[in-house]
C-alpha cells in the first residue's frame, strides 16, 4: 500500500493506494494518527480511487479515525471508490455516516464550507 | 484430499468438478496470496470482474479471522484455503486448526467485536451461503458458496480469447 498526505488547511488528503487489508491496517493507522496528531486535523479527505480492494480491517482503520475526528466535531469525506469498494462501504454502513464525493475539492468545499481560510470555528 | 474429520461443515454430497488446496502460514502477508489463488482458481468460470472482486473480499475475510481470531496473531499456524467448482455453485473454505470458539463465546462477542462483525455481514452478502463451524480447542472452517449461472463441465476447454 501507498500512502500519499497533503495538508488542505484545516483538513487532511490521504490518497490510499492498492489493497486496504490487515497487511496494512495497522500501518495505515498510524500514519494518519500521525498526520492528524501533527496538523490538528478537523476532517479527513480519503481518495479511495486507486483502492482496488478494503475489507473489514480497513473499514475499521476508517471508522477509528472518524469516530476521533468526530470528538471535535470533523468529520470523513470519501473520493471516488471503485464499484466494489463502493459496495463494502455501503453494506458495512460507512456511507450512512460518510459521505461519498465526487472529487477531492468537492469533499474539501463539502466538509468545510466558509472556504477553508481559518475557518470559523463555529463547532457545532 | 482427506477430510481431517475434525470439522465437518456440510458435507457436499455432489462430487466437485474441480478442487484445488493451499496451506499457508497465519500472517497477515499472506491475505493477498489466498486471494489471488482463489481468484486465479475460479477464473475457469466465466466470472465477471466483480463476482472476482467480492470472493477475494470474502477470502480475505475468512483468512483474517483465522488469523486474528482463530490463531490470536500467532504468525506460525496452518491456515488451509481451499477452493472448489460444482456443477451450480462454486465453494471456498477456510480452516484453521487455532483456538476455535462456542456458539455462547460467538454470541459474547468482545474486542474486534464491531470488525468481525462486519467481516461476517460481507461475507454474508457477497457469498449465497456461509456456513461457520468451530469448537473450542478444534479451530474453526468456514465453507462459503456462491451460485454460479451453468458452472463449466470437466475438461471443457477453456474459452480463451474467443
Amino acid at each position: 500500500m501507498i500512502l500519499q498526505l497533503e495538508d488542505k488547511g484545516r483538513s487532511l488528503v490521504a490518497r490510499l493506494n492498492g489493497e486496504i487489508d490487515l497487511q496494512v491496517a495497522d500501518a495505515l493507522r498510524t500514519a494518519l494518527d500521525r498526520a492528524m496528531g501533527e496538523k490538528g486535523t478537523r476532517n479527513l479527505v480519503l481518495n479511495l480511487s486507486s483502492v482496488s480492494l478494503i475489507d473489514s480491517s480497513g473499514l475499521g482503520v476508517i471508522l477509528g479515525r472518524y469516530r476521533r475526528l468526530l470528538q471535535n466535531g470533523g468529520r470523513v469525506g470519501l473520493v471516488g471508490p471503485g464499484p466494489t469498494v463502493k459496495r463494502v462501504l455501503e453494506l458495512s454502513g460507512l456511507l450512512r455516516i460518510m459521505r461519498e464525493y465526487a472529487s477531492e475539492g468537492e469533499a474539501l468545499a463539502g466538509l468545510e464550507p466558509g472556504d477553508g481560510n481559518g475557518g470559523r470555528g463555529d463547532d457545532r | 484430499m482427506t477430510d481431517s474429520g475434525r470439522l465437518t461443515a456440510a458435507p457436499s454430497a455432489t462430487k466437485a468438478l474441480n478442487e484445488m488446496t493451499i496451506s499457508l502460514l497465519s500472517q497477515p502477508v499472506n491475505l493477498g496470496l489466498a486471494r489471488v489463488a482463489v481468484a486465479a482458481f475460479f477464473s475457469q468460470l466465466d466470472l465477471v470482474l466483480s463476482e472476482l472482486e467480492e470472493i477475494k473480499v470474502a477470502v480475505s475475510e475468512a483468512v483474517s479471522n483465522a488469523i486474528l481470531h482463530g490463531y490470536g496473531r500467532q504468525p506460525d499456524r496452518w491456515i488451509e484455503v481451499s477452493a472448489a467448482v460444482y456443477p451450480d455453485w462454486l465453494e471456498i473454505a477456510v480452516e484453521d486448526r487455532g483456538y476455535g470458539f462456542s456458539g455462547d463465546d460467538q454470541a459474547a462477542g468482545g474486542d474486534g467485536e464491531e470488525e468481525g462483525g462486519m467481516g461476517f455481514a460481507l461475507m454474508r452478502s457477497f457469498m449465497d451461503e456461509v456456513v461457520l463451524v468451530s469448537a473450542p480447542g478444534q479451530g474453526t472452517r468456514v465453507v462459503m458458496r456462491k451460485k454460479v449461472r451453468g458452472a463449466v463441465a470437466p475438461g471443457k476447454p477453456i474459452a480463451g480469447n474467443c
